[in-house]
């Protein structure tokens, strides 16, 4: 923020602080309530991982089985992201652009995967794609299976993310473009994508996020065989099972860091494509 | 102006909607706050208009409820109402450690209850009476897709080439521990050494298709398809069947004994020291024992019928070997060398080991 070095930025028009007496009791209870249902347990986390100490923890997440555990799982939020990033935006293209029949059908169903509890989800997948899939899929047991859940329950959030921007989105704009010469390519390239930036990598890092963390929907389809289809979570679980909350939290721990490398890379890579217009 | 009035309107539709959401979380919470408990029964027992609050493993929530039906109907139990949580065995203990309110805990496996000996909640001579802690038992079974069409009869034919197992995982739930132990006692109970036994472990997880996390994921997995067995429990299996989700099973000749613990807390209601007592009495036995669990003793009439075993007449057949805990020492002579993840730079234990290898033999 500007505000960091007051004595050089501080202009009339940008003060210190805009905190009143009431923005400053709304900034109290944001930061209260923020406190209770974030920081606090993640700084418990943390806590937790040092209690068993560098070694435990560099033990813990190098461990063959846990290693590869996590591999799977990031990989797979990665992908699943990717994927998302281009299937979202095109989906969300689809329901704001073209009319069809059954439009407000697709819209609904589109949240099917939000509203769903993560356990039926996987029932459903499980029962579509198991071994008496009537689709003849045959995913049960398999790593495919753990993209396949990370798909499922993650679509939504780039759809969701996109489709208001790209409903406010001014199509004169998109005409001027047009008649000064630039081809559809450019135009999107360098009209639309610019203004979609934003919100594509915010629904891309929602899917990493929600991704990274799922459990509900892959158990009862990944089978949860080791070096195979096994996800971190499973690993925490196991470590808390063992009473080994150490080693449950080093795995969470590792996990934050690398969302949060993921949200702050996309972040940036929002700016570069969004400052290009 | 336009604008503030706008905003205005939608504030207040804001605030109508915010109103409706209350009001029906409100009605909602009436409704349904008091679903867990029973009916009190009328009258006036010794203990009447005192709560038990029990937490348990799921599987024995039916028999619970069937007990605490029949205990309403004593001297003792008029009167009390019961206030109830079914979950995973390791969670329930984990949750009664960190402050869930409990009378009453049963859960599968032992060391889960120790957890809370250690924690100071639970007596740590609970385990010293003539029951040794447990409250229900059961067999390891294993079942088999209709008609048994790969004959499976022993834990030999798991480990022969092209039979898929599914069981639920023993590293990352406590109850399937069972599961692996029967596979273990298997080898070591019949003369074998604990070499012979970790290859045979070894190869048994080798043919493993699926490992859920909870032994009702096993079953869920088995019956959508996965796999040629499912590593389960006799009362699991017939209660399945009772709910119309029944599989076939065989009883091999060697198997293990599967001991339930339960226990009442030290600053439990003074009634649940009575409901303890009549759990494990004739008739508390008899209603578990007519939903698939055998009864811990050999003399409690059950009527001779229990629906959803695969002869209802014959429900509990006798077995020819049965491997227990104190064959083996217990579970402190088995937990870390089994079992152990390695916490601490600890030896990791034989059978996690088996789930590692076997993962790493696949790729």
């Amino acid at each position: 923020m500007a505000t960091v070095a007051p004595d050089l930025r501080r202009s009339p028009t940008r003060p210190l602080s805009t905190l009143g007496v009431r923005s400053g009791i709304g900034l109290g209870i944001t930061l209260l309530w923020f406190s209770l249902l974030v920081l606090i347990p993640l700084s418990a986390i943390i806590v937790t991982t040092t209690e068993g100490g560098w070694a435990n923890f560099w033990r813990t997440v190098t461990t063959d089985q846990t290693a590869h555990a996590i591999r799977l799982t990031v990989t797979a939020a990665l992908v699943v992201t990717l994927i998302n990033a281009v299937a979202g935006t095109v989906i969300a293209w689809v329901l704001v652009r073209d009319r069809f029949p059954g439009k407000a059908l697709l819209e609904l169903i589109i949240d099917i995967p939000f509203a769903l509890p993560t356990i039926v989800a996987g029932l459903v997948l499980l029962s579509l794609y198991g071994n008496d899939s009537p689709l003849g899929l045959h995913l049960a047991n398999s790593s495919a299976s753990v993209y396949l859940a990370f798909l499922f329950v993650t679509l939504p959030f780039a759809v969701r993310m996109v489709q208001p921007v790209l409903e406010e989105l001014d199509l004169d704009v998109e005409e001027a473009a047009a008649s000064l010469g630039a081809s559809r390519y450019v135009t999107f390239r360098r009209v639309i994508l610019p203004s979609l930036a934003p919100a594509i990598a915010a629904g891309a890092a929602l899917s990493f996020a929600r991704a990274i963390g799922e459990y509900g929907s892959l158990v009862l389809l990944s089978g949860n065989l080791p070096f195979k289809s096994e996800v971190a979570s499973v690993r925490i679980l196991s470590a808390i099972e063992n009473d080994n909350p150490a080693g449950a939290a080093s795995i969470a721990t590792l996990l934050l860091l690398v969302s949060l490398t993921v949200i702050v890379v996309l972040d940036i890579v929002q700016r570069k494509v969004a400052s290009r217009g | 102006m336009t604008d503030q009035v706008y905003a205005r309107k939608s504030r207040k539709g804001l605030f109508a909607i915010i109103a409706v959401i209350v009001a029906a979380l409100v009605a909602a919470y009436f409704l349904f706050a008091g679903g867990d408990d029973s009916d009190a029964s009328e009258g006036d027992g010794p203990n009447a208009g005192q709560t038990i609050s029990i937490v348990g493993f799921a599987v024995p929530e039916a028999a619970n409820k069937a007990i605490a039906a029949e205990f309403n109907k004593t001297d003792e139990g008029k009167g009390v109402t019961f206030k109830t949580s079914y979950g995973a065995s390791g969670d329930q203990s984990r949750a009664v450690e960190g402050g869930l309110k409990a009378d009453y805990v049963h859960l599968s496996v032992a060391t889960d209850v120790d957890r809370l000996v250690k924690a100071g909640l639970v007596d740590e001579n609970y385990d010293k009476g003539e029951n040794k802690g447990i409250v229900s038992s059961s067999v390891v079974v294993l079942g088999v897709r209709d008609g048994n069409p790969k004959n499976i009869q022993s834990w030999d034919d798991l480990i022969k080439p092209g039979v898929g197992i599914v069981t639920a995982n023993p590293a990352s739930s406590g109850a399937a521990r069972w599961n692996a132990l029967g596979a273990w006692t298997h080898i070591t109970e019949n003369g074998g050494t604990e070499a012979e036994a970790t290859t045979f472990v070894d190869a048994l997880f080798k043919n493993v298709v699926s490992l859920t996390n909870s032994g009702r994921d096993a079953t869920q997995s088995f019956l959508d398809g996965n796999g040629d067995v499912l590593i389960a429990y006799e009362n699991e299996a017939i209660l399945a069947a009772q709910n119309d989700q029944g599989f076939d099973y065989v009883i091999p000749e060697t198997t293990f004994k599967i001991e339930n613990a339960g226990a009442i807390l030290k600053d439990a209601t003074p009634a649940a020291q009575d409901w303890l007592d009549f759990v494990l009495s004739d008739e508390g036995q008899k209603q578990f024992a007519l939903k698939g669990f055998r009864p811990i003793r050999d003399d409690v009439d059950y009527g001779g019928t229990v629906e959803g075993a695969p002869d209802p007449k014959k429900p509990f057949p006798a077995i020819k070997h049965l491997v227990t805990l104190d064959d083996i020492g217990g579970w402190a002579a088995v937990k870390d060398k089994l079992f152990g993840d390695g916490k601490d730079g600890a030896p990791v234990g034989i059978v996690t080991q088996s789930i590692e290898k076997s993962g790493k033999a696949s790729q």
